[in-house]
């Protein structure tokens, strides 16, 4: 498998800011990947980068096999592009930006166009000014969905979207994937990204902090277990990979590296098991973990 | 009202840098201006002299109006520089009103503020307030700095709150029109239209003689000053016009706010099409610049046919004056007069048009801060193609804008001389030389815009300084590098046009221009 990304020691600085420390992202062709971090930890400045908008400090960005700085017409003919601000034109309708965005990149598939538009149900005979948010950023989408592009860009594209149009969003990405596209997708919404990510990247201080599929970021986090046992818990406490326990007469509840479930829930069956309840790791805990880090 | 204190506090804080330059800018030059002319006209001769010239010649009395009292020096002030403190203070008014009310709301930030505890009409209230407090300032230090070189407590008091009725006016006219578009552009583009008008207004009132429609200057604020007459009748009494109206028109668009949504304006926004022709970098610029071209270039060409139309009285007035003809005859007779008519006003148009092509620049910027630069960037547009698409409207629509403007002086002068075939080409060729200098301040806001993004309101104190300079100068007596700073002073003067200041300031300006391209090539989108 190619690269579609691949960025290696990005720094970026924005006078005392260091927005950019060290980056490096690979996002393979032909995946969803999942960019992910809490505010201000340098997903929008990446994505600048990697557009040509901004000028890395040092480190190296590869896109589509091009550098983002030097070859930027070139590459744009082959991306699409959806900003986590869309301000359009005061004047021009919805539907003269998409087919103006469209045939900047050298057309756009028309019947794609009108499908999007119904499955989005957005009115582009609308002036900018009078769209809401969420309708402006359906702008942006049908804009880039309905290009012949191999890579899609998604800064959040879904903020400002309700939860029928995050639907509508979702399948239209999984049908990207289908069509053999690759698509970098920024977003704070967990459901969102569990439902479309081969891969993600969690971002945080302009650092890569984690990346790989879900699963394998999953089997970096603690599953709870309470149980009720046959006789007092005994060895527990002092286990390796236990977290949080608290017990009470027969009764305990515990956090436990994934990684270390074998070897406890042996610990757990000598006493003798009564009841048991499990709960895998959830995305929150996990990204949550991350967040509450940079504090 | 509620809240509206808060809002003014706000206001003031956001406008701390540009409030204090307007009103030293404002102050300052009415003291200057009161000291040049102290110096050059100190004696009753040089002044009689003056009376009689200024008021037979139409160009003065267009631009300036008439001297009413030659005799004092606050006469002199009051002519030399009441009409240009009246358009500068209207102009400061109706920026500083859009600012904190339209603009506000276009960015949305009035709605998270309405959100908090807030009147329905303290937006509008704390813009007036701070813009009609600004002018009253003005107003009143204008006063004072007169008063204290020594003239007349009552003409100073006339004439410090003439130029504050002006700005009162305008306070009123941009409170209105912030309220019929959505668009703070359109906005200002009404209220700088009507400054337009009614500054036109009085100069064909001014510029009508006794037989012509004099009473038009009645119908424009600004004339409403030249009538109080201050250091002469002191007529008080004309204020309470301007005062009216200016109650009028805030209390108009108090009502206007009731009646609307926030966000919204009166004129209805309707249904455009579904489908876009739209498809260059260029075709995007001309559908967002289009309007403000054709708008400049009928407002130019009505401005030519205006002076165009007062050219040739310019030379019979003289013709008539006996006195005044030996002095004109030794200055090569009318037919010098009204080259030197010519000269003057094509100058003046030269100046106004930098303001619109710097304005075609900047449209760079604003696209840039409001991110709607950033998707396009995003396309194979490259930036140069870019940056092209919007220049071209400063390179060629300036051009254009200048030739309506010659277009306007040579038809209409040609009518009366009865040869538009001679006066057509001369009058275009008069305007288009103040091409060069104005690409000049063109291609000066391009390198800020290249180079230094965050200072391309630079542009406009850039601007400003050409028009002063050039205007007041001569007034001032500025030494000759002062002079030389503006790149108006090295355009050749009607109807001496030479090639050599027209190439040197095209090649500066090419330079400039190159220099805002390459910065911007290299540089990080900014906001
Ligand atoms: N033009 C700029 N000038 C100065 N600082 C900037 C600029 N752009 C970004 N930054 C800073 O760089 C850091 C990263 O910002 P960035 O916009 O990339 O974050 P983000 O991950 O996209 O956050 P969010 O989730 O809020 O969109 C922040 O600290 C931000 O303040
Ligand atoms: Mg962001």
């Amino acid at each position: 498998m190619t690269s579609a990304i691949s960025v290696s020691g990005l720094v970026k600085t924005f006078g005392p800011t260091r927005a950019l420390d060290d980056l490096n992202l690979d996002v393979q062709t032909g995946e969803v990947h999942g960019f992910l971090g809490p505010n201000g930890a340098g997903k929008s400045t990446t994505i600048r980068i990697l557009l040509g908008l901004l000028r890395a400090d040092s480190g190296t960005a590869r896109l589509l096999g091009g550098d983002p700085w030097k070859d930027t017409a070139a590459l744009h003919r082959r991306l699409a592009y959806v900003p986590g601000d869309v301000n359009l034109w005061p004047n021009l309708t919805g539907g003269e930006v998409i087919d103006l965005l469209g045939r900047l990149r050298g057309g756009l598939n028309k019947a794609r166009r009108a499908e999007l538009l119904e499955r989005f149900e957005l009115d582009p005979r609308k002036k900018g000014r009078t769209y809401s948010k969420g309708n402006r950023q359906k702008v942006a989408l049908v804009a880039a969905l309905s290009s012949d592009v191999e890579l899609l860009i998604l800064d959040e594209p879904t903020s400002g979207l309700d939860p029928l149009m995050e639907a509508v969003f979702q399948d239209c990405i999984n049908d990207e994937r289908e069509r053999g596209r690759t698509v970098l997708l920024s977003s704070h919404i967990l459901a969102e990204v569990e439902a479309l990510c081969d891969r993600v990247s969690i971002i945080r201080n302009g650092h890569i902090v984690e990346t790989g599929t879900l699963a394998d970021l999953r089997h970096l986090t603690r599953t709870s277990i309470s149980a009720e046992l046959a006789g007092p818990p005994n060895g527990l406490t002092s286990m390796a990979g236990v977290h949080d326990l608290v017990a009470e007469g027969n009764r305990v509840k515990f956090e436990v590296d994934s990684d270390k479930l074998d070897p406890v829930l042996k610990q757990l069956v000598s006493s003798g098991v009564r009841t048991l309840t499990s709960q895998p790791p959830t995305l929150e805990e996990l990204f949550l973990r991350h967040y509450e880090d940079t504090k | 009202m509620i809240g509206t204190l808060h809002l003014v506090r706000l206001a003031l804080r956001r406008s701390r840098i540009l409030l204090p330059v307007w009103i030293f800018f404002l102050v300052f030059t009415t003291l200057s201006t009161t000291t040049a002319l102290e110096e050059v006209y100190g004696t009753q001769q040089s002044r009689a002299l003056l009376g009689a010239t200024a008021n037979a010649n139409s160009a003065f009395l267009a631009m300036l109006g008439p001297l009413h009292d030659w005799s004092t020096l606050g006469g002199l002030v009051a002519w030399r520089w009441g009409v240009f403190a009246g358009l500068f203070i209207a102009i400061m008014a109706l920026l500083v009103v859009t600012r904190h009310t339209r603009a506000e709301e276009e960015a949305g930030r009035t709605e998270l503020v309405s959100a908090a505890v807030v009147g329905r009409h303290a937006h509008l209230a704390a813009a007036v307030i701070v813009a009609g407090g600004t002018s009253l300032l003005i107003g009143v230090l204008q006063a004072l700095v007169l008063i204290g070189k020594d003239l007349p407590a009552d003409g100073a008091w006339a004439f410090g709150l003439s130029t504050a009725s002006v700005g009162l006016v305008f306070t009123g006219v941009s409170a209105f029109t912030a309220q019929l578009s959505e668009n703070s552009r359109v906005s200002n583009a009404l209220a700088g239209g009507f400054l337009g008008v009614i500054y036109l207004l009085r100069a064909a009132g001014d510029a009508a003689g006794e037989s012509g429609p004099q009473w038009l200057t009645w119908f424009s604020p600004i004339g409403w000053t030249e009538q109080v007459r201050s250091f002469g009748d002191n007529r008080f009494w004309v204020l309470l016009i301007p005062l009216a109206v200016f109650v009028v028109l805030v209390g108009t668009s108090a009502y206007v706010v009731t009646r609307r949504d926030v966000g919204l304006g009166l004129l209805p926004t309707r249904l455009g099409p579904a489908h876009g022709k739209i498809g260059t970098p260029f075709g995007l610029a001309w559908r967002l610049q289009k309007g403000s071209l054709i708008g400049w270039s009928v407002a130019l060409f009505v401005v030519g046919v205006i002076y165009g139309s007062v050219a040739q009285a310019v030379g019979q007035m003289v013709e008539d004056n006996p006195t005044l003809g030996q002095i004109v005859q030794q200055i090569g007779g009318a037919d010098a007069m009204v080259d030197a008519f010519f000269a003057t006003v094509t100058q003046l148009i030269g100046l106004i048009s930098s303001i619109y092509l710097v304005q075609a620049v900047l449209r760079l910027r604003s696209e840039e801060t409001s991110f709607r630069a950033e998707p396009l960037l995003a396309t194979p547009v490259s930036r140069w193609g870019w940056v092209a698409s919007h220049a071209v409207f400063a390179l060629v629509g300036g051009a254009i804008v200048l030739a309506f403007a010659g277009l306007g002086l040579g038809l209409v002068h040609g009518l009366q001389i009865g040869d538009v075939g001679t006066a057509l080409p001369k009058m275009l060729g008069a305007a288009l030389v103040q091409l060069p200098a104005a690409w000049v301040v063109a291609g000066v806001a391009l390198v800020l815009f290249g180079l230094f993004p965050q200072f391309t309101g630079v542009s406009w104190a850039v601007v400003s300084a050409s028009l002063v300079i050039t205007l007041l100068g001569p007034a001032l007596q500025l030494d000759q590098w002062a002079l030389d700073v503006s790149p108006f002073t090295h355009v050749p003067k009607y109807p001496d046009i030479v090639a050599g200041p027209l190439l040197w300031l095209s090649a500066v300006a090419v330079v400039l221009l190159a220099a805002g391209f390459a910065g911007f090539r290299r540089r990080d989108l900014t906001t």
